[in-house]
């Protein structure tokens, strides 16, 4: 069977550190930033298991500010 | 071409000269002592020829809103109603004001305040050229005196509307609404096309062609520096409007010693005041503001060269005097003489009133 | 086997972006509101059909009053409750655009009743967006008429009472027995799965209006986090737990 990987990329001048990618993450790949925040003061999300990523853009789905960019190759 | 001249009341004028003018839509719901005005156009059909819309809304809150949709799209569109119903489109009076929307609006005012009475009245000045709704905004105020200016007024109004981007309202009332007249019609109009709309109406929202920013209708700024800028542009148009557009008529003025400043039917009855005052030996005149906003100031001040009073006649317990009395500032005596409630007097009465109060 | 991200991230792998019709303003919605999802699905519905040029959307008074900033279309800002009678207008002075209207719960289901109910009686070919989170959001989180029993705002701060304040208003099940209506979904978009699912109503809806059907309405049962005083997250599980029940997923009608 042929692997996916997937990765994700966060406009995070945009993210408002909602947390629902995090939770829509079938495969825990993103979280929120513990310490960093953006120019809003947002925790903004980001890949902190990027290996675990298989692309499949639930985060992107739920994501209502739109910041999420999916992207996935088959390998 | 043949003059075409036909004897209708003038809320079916109304709705004639609508259709001639190639009016886009109108919206509207029933109320006394109006309701000729759509089932007129619901009677031409206007859809099947001119391609004209015509809906009884659900109210005159849906109908007002229909408007300002219309307009929003650069459409030639409109509503009439009377008093009770004019109150209730306020709301969407102000906003297509805020946003700077043209449109017609008909008022056929009857008697108030509440539901009041279904006979004449003039009660609705201060609502119609002072505003009416919430802000600082003014209507175009038409103020027609006859059948034949019911015609002449749609156009008029759209064309000063969208002249200016401006509202305007024809305030007739009860009289001259279901009175019958002689009225020559104007020959058929086309509608506009979507091309020709957008050409004159780059503002408009129909649809955000690739090479534009998308068009938003709205009355909305919460940054209070940006919505002062807004309101000094509106007033800019109000200043324009003031400046080229007044409107009004002299009747017998030159040489009078007593002049009356009436507006619709009332202006009417005072021409027959003047016969009767001269078989007195009294010299009136007539001056009859066309446009009650803006308003003919400087016309009634130039008569305080030679009258020695000033009566304003009206259909309300004193509502135009307050301008009347403004343009002249004191320099003549100006009294008020108004009948309430849908009762309308005889000339008899105004002349009366007019020796009791100025001689 | 290792691939570096930069191998993943390349034009030709992209699965999922912000629709091309949202722009770059940033939404002034709360961090993780229902709202910012929705018109992400319009957009993305617009730009599917290829109807971007033809398309007039028309906005409430509420949270949404700025959607005109943020989906890259023409158009108008509704009075409060207003929006169906403006669309009507619209779209019959327009007939071949697609016009919707999109609401919330204050300004469909309170005072924009009227309007709604009537055009959706005239048949009018518009969709209606409702976005029911059960709460005023833009005034500060007041009871709206879709308020759940027992729910807290702050015009019911000791729970909305049936007594004092009437019923949660079921506005799907009253418009569905109105004859003009012809398709009428109730819908969440709280996971990926009711996202795409939603996304397949507002497209049929749309396609409904282009095709001159009738009204079709999609009420989206949504969350006002900051209103119900809680995380997203919390919101969404606290919607699924007790506004469902309500407010039921699904079809009520699709003719």
């Amino acid at each position: 069977m042929a692997k996916i990987k997937g990765a994700v990329v966060v406009n995070k001048e945009r993210c408002k550190g909602c947390e629902l990618c995090v939770v829509a993450c079938p495969s825990k790949v993103l979280a929120l930033q513990p310490a960093e925040v953006n120019d809003r003061g947002y925790h903004y999300a980001f890949m902190q298991n990027p290996d675990a990523c298989i692309g499949c853009a639930s985060c992107g789905l739920v994501c209502p500010d739109g910041c999420i960019t999916v992207y996935k190759v088959k390998l | 071409m043949k003059e075409e001249i036909k004897l209708m009341k003038g809320n079916e004028a109304i709705a004639h000269a609508a259709i001639r003018y190639g009016a886009d839509g109108y919206f509207g719901y029933p109320i006394t002592p109006q309701s000729e005005v759509m089932e007129t156009l619901m009677e031409e059909k206007p859809w099947e020829t001119t391609g004209m819309v015509v809906l009884q809304a659900e109210s005159e809150v849906a109908a007002i809103n229909m408007v300002y949709g219309g307009a929003s799209c650069g459409k030639a569109v409109m509503t009439s109603s009377s008093s009770p119903g004019v109150s209730l489109k306020q709301e969407g009076i102000s906003y297509l004001a805020g946003a700077e929307l043209p449109c017609l609006i008909v008022n056929v005012m009857r008697g108030g305040p509440g539901l009041g009475t279904i006979q004449p009245s003039q009660a609705d000045y201060f609502q119609a050229t002072k505003g009416g709704g919430h802000g600082d905004y003014h209507l175009i105020t038409l103020a027609p005196a006859s059948v034949q200016e019911m015609v002449d007024f749609v156009a008029l109004g759209f064309d000063l509307a969208f002249k200016y981007r401006n509202p305007a309202i024809i305030l007739a009332d009860g009289i001259i609404g279901q009175m019958m007249e002689k009225v020559v019609l104007p020959p058929f109009r086309k509608r506009r096309t979507e091309e020709e709309i957008r050409a004159q109406n780059p503002w408009a929202a129909l649809g955000k062609p690739k090479d534009r920013k998308r068009n938003v209708i709205t009355s909305l700024e919460l940054d209070p520096a940006i919505m002062e800028q807004n309101n000094i542009r509106f007033q800019a148009t109000y200043k324009r409007i003031s400046e080229n557009e007044i409107r009004y008529e002299e009747i017998n003025c030159e040489n009078a010693d007593y002049l009356i400043v009436a507006f619709g039917s009332m202006a009417r009855i005072c021409q027959k005041t003047i016969e009767l005052a001269a078989e007195e030996g009294i010299k009136v005149g007539v001056l009859r503001p066309i446009t009650l906003w803006p308003f003919p100031s400087e016309a009634i001040a130039r008569q305080t060269s030679h009258v020695k009073g000033i009566l304003s006649a009206e259909l309300n317990a004193g509502q135009m005097v307050e301008d009347v009395r403004l343009a002249v500032n004191g320099k003549v005596r100006v009294e008020h003489f108004g009948r309430l409630g849908g009762i309308v007097p005889t000339p008899d009465e105004v002349l009366a009133a007019l020796k009791e109060k100025l001689m | 086997m290792y691939m570096d991200i930069n191998d993943i991230i390349k034009p030709e792998n992209l699965v999922y972006t912000k629709p091309r019709l949202m722009n770059d303003n940033p939404m002034h919605y709360c961090p993780g509101c229902s709202h910012g999802v929705v018109h992400k699905l319009i957009a993305e519905v617009i730009d599917e059909m290829g109807i971007e040029e033809e398309t007039i959307g028309i906005a409430p008074v509420g949270c949404a009053v700025f959607a005109y900033n943020y989906i890259d279309i023409d158009w108008i800002e509704a009075a409060h409750g207003r929006a169906p009678a403006i669309a009507t207008a619209v779209k019959r002075l327009n007939p071949k655009k697609m016009v919707f209207t999109y609401q919330g719960d204050g300004d469909l289901a309170a005072i924009g009743t009227a309007e709604t109910i009537h055009a959706c009686n005239r048949g009018e070919n518009i969709v209606i967006i409702f976005i029911n989170n059960g709460i005023y959001g833009m005034t500060g989180g007041q009871m709206a008429p879709t308020t759940l029993e027992g729910m807290k705002t702050s015009t019911c701060p000791y729970g909305r009472n049936v007594a004092l304040n009437g019923y949660p208003l079921r506005i799907a099940e009253l418009v569905e027995r109105v004859d003009g209506t012809c398709y009428v979904t109730r819908q969440s978009v709280h996971t990926p799965a009711s996202i795409r699912k939603a996304k397949k109503a507002i497209r049929h809806a749309f396609e409904n209006a282009m095709a001159g059907k009738g009204t079709s309405m999609i009420e989206i049962v949504s969350t006002c986090n900051s209103g119900w005083k809680m995380t997203p997250v919390k919101a969404n599980q606290w919607m699924e737990e007790n506004m469902f029940a309500k407010y039921p997923m699904g079809d009520l009608k699709n003719v």
